[in-house]
């Protein structure tokens, strides 16, 4: 028998840690990449997948939840905050809105589009503490307060866009701001603006046709 | 037969969610004093977990909960575990912690002490085939369905080609087969080639990472999951669970894509469910991507060899071929057995002899993935047509055409049938609208370093199943109740099935509700929603089940009206006679009547040969309606086919290696087309992960230490927009199939493996007829192979970059 191994999960000996931190799947290194970006004020030692599901769920590892206040599709929301907290986190976890999808956790993939001013944000790797006053658009906020569906979404229902739809909104949104920017894309443009969404169904090519029915009706 | 709904366009009921955000996947539904989990994974390939030491983790503040293998049901080797403390491979769950918040979980698992034994471990099947070479497990080395876990070892002599890069073909196979006379087949060959082949592992990574939340209540498991299928994973869960289906609600309505990997029910799903019923609390587990690589399964990896004889027009005479799989430690899925039955009937060889082992290897647990060995075997064989047509001069696509299946082909070594198959209508339809002729010619352009490769490839899969049951209700509104266990993939197909229903009850679309989703709206027993199966298999039953409803519409009217049930035809959702349609009886009436009628017509007395999952299901509904509700009984004498061909156009830089794809047409033969639409979205996403099939996905595992190495979706690179064409293009034969009732066949999976065929017969066409023997084709790949360089793999090496 060959010696035990003492294994620390949290150590060095970190399964996948074969490259750069940002791209292998460990979870560490995107705690790495994250106590990076805060790097000052944040109490080390947690941060990890970041949230309470209550907001009174307390605080065990030291981290300050702070009371900001997010516009979101048209609203002002009053939210505590975590430091280390993503925009993606705070949409899906403490405003409801799960409409903005998880797939990579990572700036990956684009699942998690959201608009931030009208420019596409991956919501994953945006921190809302770093959102301020802006203004952030996510697929709940397109639908009309009749429940009349944005021209767009109606295009990608109409075109059949979606496959499994798990990136459905992040296509859309990233569709909402290459229209606002450049009405009349042609079909190449589309597909460029898009290419930060992944469709692991492949739906591009009708993905490609709402966009271009959507751009005839906007 | 004239259809007024199969066949058209509609909106599916499900597409709406998905376009607002409205749409709940497994990690979108928030309860009550939910709290979350988080599993830690080995980080060795292959390991004995010796001491567990969590009171540090535990003493944490918000920390509710531990759950090891020692609290969940053992699993028999070599199925996976839910828990181990014998992981077998770098990411196997260990254990799971649950705190009030994920953060706090998180945290928790770096406050675990693990000791672990290290234990030798095998990375390339070969290895584990040697003499002296080791196990993936303690118990054996080779196991899949149908194969019992045992230790198979070649003996030293049979590696004697190896060292000359051949894989050899004495070693002892657990599976062999052989029809005709391959030995005569070789000697009437005109020309016989002789090459060993690898085509890798490759992971599924669905977008939506399989996440689920549980809890009990009243007695009952609550289950939010994400799946392909619907009621078809309950007994596998409730395995997993160790409670009767009866006991479970489970609850996936939306499947944030599966491709084989999420069509039944998998171990971490029991994870929170256990927790649960530890703790007392609701619990998510939420999967990273990481986790999503470690058990979200990929494609079993091949080393093969294969001898195949053509005769002077092409025709391929012989094939001998033998398949080494790589399964991960578990089994996998036998894609090594469906490998032989591709070849068989694809090409149709006049003799055939057909060996394989599937061996465990300590990489993740290998499963289905859409079109799986059938789709390896393509990316095999479709080279070796074109290098045969070259050799034999002989038109590329009239090689396939030639050795193409027809009605009345066999395959196998048991030499089955076909209901129907028209592939070779499907190359000429496809040839057509690609412009074969034309675009041949521009082989060989060249622009500066770049240079015009086409390629046309085949894939094909099995396409449907029989014998479950349809359940449909007509409730006293009038409305029309179709109740479909499917599950919902995301190929709308679910729906397009539903609408048969509909057509057989000539009853308004508007006026029909699917219910779905959940076991709560008493679902029936249907197949799982995977093997390209449900189009032809859930048309059946819900078939069935219409004409059940349909003749106790006709009796009712009959009864009510006078008359006898031939007089009566159905229209506008009412039954009326057909002498005198102002004489009719509306389905709303019909049901209302049907419950006072009691017995067979609301439910209350079933069919015998229900399954009892339907029955149950059936017996919640009585009295609720006019209930139909029958076994799929009807005949079936042969294998269903699905059959693909995909024609690409690509234009491929010499000095970089890469190559842009111009155009893709795909053409498919699967019956009629019942969805256009949604059959228009499924050849070309198939053909969208077929290129990443053939050109860009692979595992990496570095074979020193057994780790990783491109576990992320960035390194796994499944295509993006830019890595396909922005257009493409599709046609289908549309001739009916004779064993179904709207004739329709499934076609999830060949469009996939047809679209990576095509893609390296074109890279090799590019090259003027160079050929890898080895998938994916990666830019390197061909960099070497334009400048003349060696590859820097060994022939027959695994798992490389």
């Amino acid at each position: 028998m060959k010696d035990p191994v003492q294994y620390v999960p949290g150590g060095p000996a970190e399964p996948g840690a074969t490259g750069s931190p940002l791209l292998t799947g460990a979870r560490a290194s995107r705690r790495a990449f994250i106590k990076g970006v805060i790097a000052s004020g944040a109490v080390a030692g947690s941060a990890g997948f970041l949230f309470g599901c209550s907001q009174n769920a307390g605080v065990p590892m030291g981290g300050v939840e702070r009371l900001v206040s997010l516009n979101v599709n048209g609203r002002v929301r009053r939210v505590d905050v975590l430091p280390w907290e993503t925009l993606a986190m705070t949409l899906r976890y403490k405003l409801s809105l799960t409409g903005t999808k998880l797939a990579c956790d990572r700036g990956e993939c684009g699942a998690c589009t959201v608009l931030v001013d009208g420019v596409p944000h991956y919501s994953c790797s945006t921190l809302t503490h770093s959102v301020g006053s802006r203004s952030v658009l996510t697929i709940e906020g397109l639908e009309g307060p009749d429940g009349r569906l944005h021209p767009i979404q109606q295009a990608f229902i109409d075109e059949l866009g979606p496959q499994c739809g798990f990136c459905t909104p992040g296509q859309i949104m990233s569709t909402v701001a290459l229209l606002q920017k450049n009405p009349r894309p042609t079909r190449d443009e589309a597909r460029r603006a898009l290419s930060g969404n992944l469709c692991r169904c492949g739906a591009y090519d009708h993905y490609l046709n709402s966009v271009m029915r959507a751009a005839e009706v906007v | 037969m004239a259809f007024k709904l199969i066949g058209e366009n509609f909106i599916p009921p499900d597409l709406h969610g998905k376009v607002t955000g409205k749409a709940k996947y497994a990690e979108d539904f928030r309860v009550e004093g939910m709290v979350f989990c988080k599993m830690l994974g080995s980080p060795m390939p292959n390991a004995r977990v010796v001491r567990i030491d969590a009171s540090e983790a535990l003493a944490m503040e918000g920390v509710v909960g531990i759950l090891t293998a020692d609290d969940v049901p053992e699993m028999p080797s070599p199925q996976q575990p839910i828990l181990t403390n014998r992981p077998t491979y770098v990411g196997e769950p260990i254990l799971a912690i649950a705190a009030v918040d994920e953060t706090t979980a998180a945290d928790a698992l770096d406050r675990i002490r693990l000791e672990l034994e290290p234990l030798p471990f095998v990375i390339d099947p070969l290895d584990s085939l040697k003499p002296s070479g080791p196990n993936a497990r303690d118990d054996g080395n080779v196991a899949n369905m149908g194969i019992p876990l045992q230790e198979l070892k070649w003996g030293s002599t049979d590696f004697s080609e190896l060292a000359d890069g051949r894989l050899p073909m004495d070693g002892q196979p657990v599976l062999d087969w052989t029809y005709g006379d391959i030995e005569r087949g070789f000697a009437d060959a005109a020309i016989v080639y002789d090459e060993t082949f690898v085509t890798a592992s490759n992971a599924h990574h669905s977008m939506e990472p399989r996440s689920t939340l549980s809890y009990w209540e009243n007695g009952k498991c609550f289950v939010y999951g994400s799946t392909q299928s619907q009621t078809f994973i309950m007994p596998m869960l409730a395995g997993y669970l160790g409670i009767d289906v009866a006991d479970i609600v489970y609850i996936s309505e939306y499947c944030g894509g599966g491709f084989g990997s999420k069509g039944v029910a998998y171990p971490s799903m029991a994870v929170p469910a256990h927790m649960s019923k530890k703790i007392g609390r609701p619990v998510m587990l939420r999967i990273t991507r990481a986790e999503e690589y470690f058990i979200g399964s990929n494609r079993g990896g091949f080393q093969g060899r294969i001898k195949i004889g053509f005769g002077k027009g092409g025709k391929v005479s012989a094939v001998d071929l033998y398949v080494v799989q790589s399964c991960g430690p578990n089994g996998g899925f036998p894609d090594f057995d469906s490998a032989g039955h591709a070849v068989s009937l694809c090409y149709q060889p006049a003799a055939m002899r057909y060996r394989a082992v599937p061996v465990l290897t300590n990489t993740p647990p290998g499963g289905a993935q859409r079109g799986p060995g059938q789709n390896q075997i393509a990316m095999v064989m479709e080279p070796l047509l074109d290098r045969a047509a070259r050799d034999l001069g002989v038109d590329r696509l009239a090689i396939r055409r030639l050795n193409s299946p027809k009605n009345d082909s066999l395959f196998g070594g048991e030499q089955h049938g076909v209901t129907s198959a028209y592939q070779d209508e499907g190359l000429g339809k496809g040839a057509e609208r690609f412009g074969w002729a034309d675009k041949l010619r521009r082989s060989g352009e060249r622009n500066g370093s770049k240079v015009i490769g086409i390629g046309v490839g085949q894939a094909y899969h099995e396409a449907g199943a029989a014998g479950f049951d349809g359940l449909v209700r007509i409730a006293p509104d009038g409305r029309l109740h179709i109740h479909t266990g499917i599950g919902n993939l995301g190929t709308y197909s679910y729906a397009a099935t539903s609408r048969v229903v509909a057509e057989v009850l000539q009853c308004d679309w508007e006026r029909c509700v699917i219910e779905r989703g959940d076991s709560r709206k008493h679902l029936p027993w249907n197949f799982g929603q995977f093997g390209s199966n449900t189009s032809f298999t859930m048309s059946r039953s819900n078939h069935a089940a219409a004409v059940d409803a349909r003749n106790k519409l006709l009796e009712i009217a009959a009864d009510m009206l006078g008359g006898s049930p031939e007089d009566f035809e159905l229209g506008d959702e009412t039954v009326f006679a057909k002498a005198e349609p102002r004489r009719n009886v509306s389905f709303a009436a019909a049901a209302r009547r049907a419950v006072e009628l009691g017995g067979r017509y609301d439910g209350h007395e079933l069919p015998e040969d229900l399954n009892p999952i339907t029955r149950a299901s059936a017996v919640a509904l009585a009295g609720t309606g006019l209930v139909g509700v029958a076994k799929d009984n009807y005949p079936i004498s042969a294998t269903p086919v699905a059959l693909a061909a995909g024609f690409i156009m690509i234009e491929l830089d010499l000095e970089t290696g890469v190559y842009e794809i111009l155009e893709y047409n795909g053409a498919i033969d699967c019956g009629t087309v019942i969805h256009p639409l949604s059959l228009a979205n499924q050849v070309k996403g198939g053909a969208v992960m077929g290129i990443g099939l053939g050109g860009l996905e692979r595992l990496v595992y570095d074979p020193q230490n057994g780790l990783p190495a491109n576990v992320g979706l960035y390194q796994s690179k499944p295509p993006s927009y830019l890595d396909v064409p922005s257009h493409m293009g599709w046609d289908a034969v549309g001739i009916a199939d004779p064993q179904n009732p709207v004739g329709v066949r499934g076609m999830g999976e060949p469009v996939m493996g047809c679209a990576a065929s095509a893609l390296i017969c074109a890279i090799s066409d590019a090259l003027g007829g160079h050929y890898f023997n080895r998938t994916p084709i990666t830019c390197e790949m061909i960099v070497n192979a334009a400048s003349g360089r060696p590859q820097p793999h060994r022939p027959l090496q695994v798992f490389t970059f």
